[in-house]
């Protein structure tokens, strides 16, 4: 069984207040100059092997469903 | 007598709030179930609050595929006056009915609060009761309401009078133009994140501006 993942970021432009909040406990916690955003990453387990068409298909999942292109951008890559 | 259909997800909270704002407004509430997709030939629809599949993955991110909102999303888009209060809001957001999307309130925490809005237009099928430009106080509960949509969405929302609410006094969660509420291109379908089926009875809120929200609903489905 082969392994997709997909990685999903909030847009640069997208305030992430949850980012904002893990970048101030690391600054409490003494970790300087250390700014987060923070994003999803989903593990895809793909029956069979992995063609080109398989890969449109878990990119047209991740457009569909598993990122919102409104406020997010995702990023789809087979794991080594 | 009217039929207002409420839709419930798992995890619907305000579904039952909802219901029995129509029915104090004068209207027959009729419960929709998310797993049929059946609308029970209702004559408008309420998607109401609430965390609905818990808000996994993206709030409405799942409600949006369940059998319900197919037919939602068809009957909308012929005309069927759709209003998505909170979590309704995000599901119409995620269905594209809306354009845009809610993320988490800028300041990170809940808020809850009766907060005061101003109607942008009243020319839309659940605002035509109210006044333009009418200040009024809604209870607003949430922890992502803050609106987005990229620069020409927004213009375009701003240039078609779509904004339907705007929060006054303050800005409770970082909503881009101070949106707290907008309407597609026929004025149908609504979303805002207050709750006006909280503001239907004098013992439980500081107004009553939900009711007109129902009595828009009302008028426009008798002229029909």
């Amino acid at each position: 069984m082969a392994r997709v993942i997909v990685d999903v970021m909030p847009k640069p432009e997208i305030l992430d207040p949850q980012g904002k909040a893990v970048t101030g406990a690391l600054r409490r916690l003494g970790f300087s100059g250390l700014t987060v955003r923070q994003g999803k990453r989903f593990e895809v387990e793909v029956d069979g092997e992995i063609t080109d068409e398989r890969l449109a298909e878990v990119r047209e999942a991740a457009e569909k469903l598993l990122a919102n292109t409104v406020i997010e951008a995702f990023d789809v890559r087979v794991e080594a | 007598m009217t039929r207002v259909g409420v839709v419930t997800f798992p995890g619907s909270l305000d579904d039952a709030d909802a219901a029995r704002a129509v029915r104090i407004a004068g209207l027959e509430a009729v419960p929709l179930w998310h797993a049929s997709d059946s609308l029970n030939d209702v004559d408008a629809v309420i998607l109401p609050g609430g965390f609905s599949y818990g808000d996994y993955l993206r709030c409405g991110a799942i409600a949006r595929f369940s059998p319900v909102m197919t037919s939602v999303i068809e009957a909308a888009n012929k005309g069927m006056p759709v209003l998505g209060i909170c979590n309704g809001f995000q599901v119409l957001c995620e269905s594209h009915l809306l354009p845009g999307a809610l993320i988490r309130n800028d300041r990170r925490t809940f808020v809850c609060r009766d907060q005061k809005l101003r109607v942008e237009t009243i020319d839309t099928v659940w605002t035509n009761a109210f006044t333009p430009g009418q200040e009024i106080v809604i209870v607003l509960k949430n922890g992502e309401g803050s609106y987005m949509a990229d620069d020409d969405t927004l213009a375009m929302l701003e240039d078609e009078q779509r904004v339907v609410f705007r929060y006054l006094d303050v800005n409770p969660n970082g909503s881009r133009n101070d949106i707290a509420g907008i309407t597609n291109a026929k004025g149908n379908v609504v979303g805002l994140m207050p709750h006006p089926e909280h503001n239907v009875e004098p013992l439980l809120g500081p107004s009553l501006d939900g009711l007109p929200f129902l009595a828009s609903v009302q008028s426009f489905l008798a002229r029909v």
